[in-house]
């Protein structure tokens, strides 16, 4: 049956079209466009499948005991997949009236659509090996596409991010070598049945976590962020904020609630949540001084990813249950809504930086006059990012702060609302500056092709996730491991 | 056993080794170097936790995974070194 192998069509769709792009350079835009769009139907089909019938496993090829390669999705794997298309379908109809250039375009659909096979099969995988081997892959298209503005400061940045990707992905490497040493096992629910609370599981879970963090720019790793976002072409950038950081933080909470939840440390999970305590008044900080949106819109990933590691010493203070689960739930709506917001923020700056020649924050006076539904999407994009009802961020805030009453650990909440402030000083900074009086920016007109899907993801971001994400915390309740489904 | 342990030691030298120079180098190149020595590390451990003793034949999954690691390792190099000529480019 079609439906039933949703998964496998997720990674043979875009697969296919990456390829088929590559040799049809020409034809390049429809086949990736029509790829995304059949991707986008097939991640609704999964989640509705896995809403009905629990988490699936699908081994390919009918290869049985972890002979062959195991996909395994549960909730927050198909909401992780079902965000992933849905943001790359609608920055693949920008890109395609972003590059005007038919030389360049042939270099980006292939790379671009690699990309989303990498994610897909990341966030599906079911066993260590394979993780390292999309994590590889992730990385170099990434890199590929960071690349793709032609200066000096992107192709230098893009150097910086590939070796930090290199080490990340080496150092996880040697955590799963450890881990075949002690165990023989390299899938993850075996794993998870066999491993114990003793030194060889605990170094190779902090070697993992180790990798993971540097790839997911966590404080204090995350110098290379800044400016591989900041340079890279602006569907590039939406796609690395939104999607290619957050997969990392995805797989340290599978990794941790998942598999290792024996060998967990509660000291271990309170110094990932100070450091992104640390990353929220950083990244903020830095956000507020920023002199380019672009820059501005990275330093707020850093701050924005913070948030997603208090979560960690929060569901750790939960038993496994219903209420540990709810805490997931809250931080998916958060990574969710982060996601849509980003991206948005990062065409939305695009459209500016082309129209105005431009992204200083400073002179970007009479933008809101030229360029009306723009700043109206950075201003939707910013009431996700700072919080503020109806987004889904507003939930996912609400939650974090009430579990951290009702666990005893206040201190978070005054970082959290250090953050908020301060993200509500960074966009209302650009907000002010946009409908400042001066005339710097002229006449121009911006393609519907443009403003319309960053539209649309920032209104996912506010008004979807606000109002119509009820279902989703009987999803994660339904169909998680942790469920002990 | 022993043996087999000497060799996943060296392995985990060699990586700190190399990691050491990939945190500590500032030029692209050496950095570059350092990851190779690390990632040589990581797979001499692969290499080394096949063994199982004179009696039984090596266990084939640990080789797959390091055959696979390398054929990772030597694209992203080609990819590192055809971005860091990309880089002289400009500067010329």
């Amino acid at each position: 049956m079609m439906i039933n192998d949703a998964i496998v069509w997720l990674i043979a769709i875009p697969l296919l079209a990456s390829l088929l792009s590559l040799v049809f350079p020409k034809k390049g835009t429809a086949i990736a466009i029509a790829g995304s769009i059949l991707g986008l139907l097939a991640s609704v089909a999964l989640v509705y499948q896995v809403y009905q019938s629990g988490p699936i496993t699908h081994e390919l090829g009918g290869w049985k005991d972890g002979l062959g390669i195991v996909l395994r999705v549960d909730a927050m794997s198909a909401l992780f997949i079902v965000m992933t298309m849905l943001v790359v379908t609608m920055v693949g109809f920008y890109a395609s009236a972003y590059f005007t250039d038919a030389h360049k375009k042939a270099q980006f659909w292939p790379l671009w659509l690699m990309m989303v096979v990498a994610l897909i099969a990341l966030l599906a995988s079911g066993d260590l090996f394979n993780l390292y081997v999309t994590l590889e892959l992730l990385g170099l298209s990434a890199v590929g596409l960071t690349a793709l503005s032609d200066n000096r400061a992107a192709v230098q940045a893009a150097i910086r991010y590939l070796g930090i990707g290199l080490l990340g992905s080496l150092v996880f490497l040697m955590g799963v070598a450890l881990i075949y040493t002690a165990y023989g096992v390299l899938d993850l629910a075996m794993l998870a049945t066999v491993v114990e609370a003793e030194p060889a599981a605990q170094l190779a879970l902090a070697l993992m976590t180790a990798g993971l963090l540097i790839k997911s720019a966590l404080f204090p790793m995350h110098f290379w962020l800044p400016a591989a976002h900041a340079n890279a072409p602006a569907p590039v950038s939406a796609a690395l904020s939104a999607l290619v950081v957050k997969v990392s933080v995805y797989l340290i909470i599978r990794l941790w609630f998942d598999v290792f939840s024996p060998v967990l440390q509660p000291t271990a999970s309170f110094m990932l949540g100070v450091l992104g305590a640390l990353a929220v008044v950083w990244g903020s900080w830095q956000a507020l001084r920023a002199e380019r949106l672009k820059l501005m819109a990275a330093y707020s990933t850093v701050a924005q990813l913070g948030y997603l590691f208090i979560f960690i010493p929060l569901v750790m203070a939960f038993p496994v249950g219903e209420e540990r689960n709810t805490a997931l739930a809250a931080f998916l709506l958060l990574a969710l809504t982060h996601a849509f917001a980003k991206s948005a923020l990062f065409l939305s700056s695009g459209v500016v930086l082309q129209r105005a020649g431009h992204d200083r924050i400073a002179e970007l006076g009479g933008t809101a006059r030229a360029l009306p539904l723009t700043i109206f999407v950075i201003a939707l994009a910013g009431v996700a990012l700072i919080g503020l009802p109806p987004s889904g961020s507003f939930l996912g805030k609400w939650y974090l702060i009430s579990s951290a009453v009702q666990t005893g650990q206040w201190w978070w909440i005054v970082v959290i609302a250090m953050g908020s402030l301060l993200a509500a000083g960074y966009m209302f900074r650009i907000l002010g500056h946009a409908f400042g009086p001066d005339e710097s920016i002229g006449k121009v007109m911006a393609k519907g092709s443009e403003e319309i899907p960053a539209l649309i993801l920032a209104l996912t971001a506010t008004v979807v996730l606000g109002f119509g994400s009820a279902w989703m915390w009987d999803f994660v309740n339904l169909a998680s491991p942790l469920a002990g489904n | 056993m022993l043996q087999e342990l000497l060799y996943g030691l060296a392995g985990l030298a060699v990586f700190v080794i190399g990691l050491r120079g990939a945190l500590l180098h500032d030029n692209w190149l050496l950095r570059l170097l350092s990851l190779n020595v690390c990632g040589a590390g990581v797979f001499i451990t692969f290499v080394a936790i096949a063994y199982r003793g004179l009696t039984l034949p090596a266990d084939p999954v640990p080789h797959a995974l390091v055959l696979t690691g390398i054929v990772v390792a030597v694209s992203a190099m080609a990819m590192a070194l055809a971005l860091g000529r990309r880089l002289r480019s400009y500067d010329d």
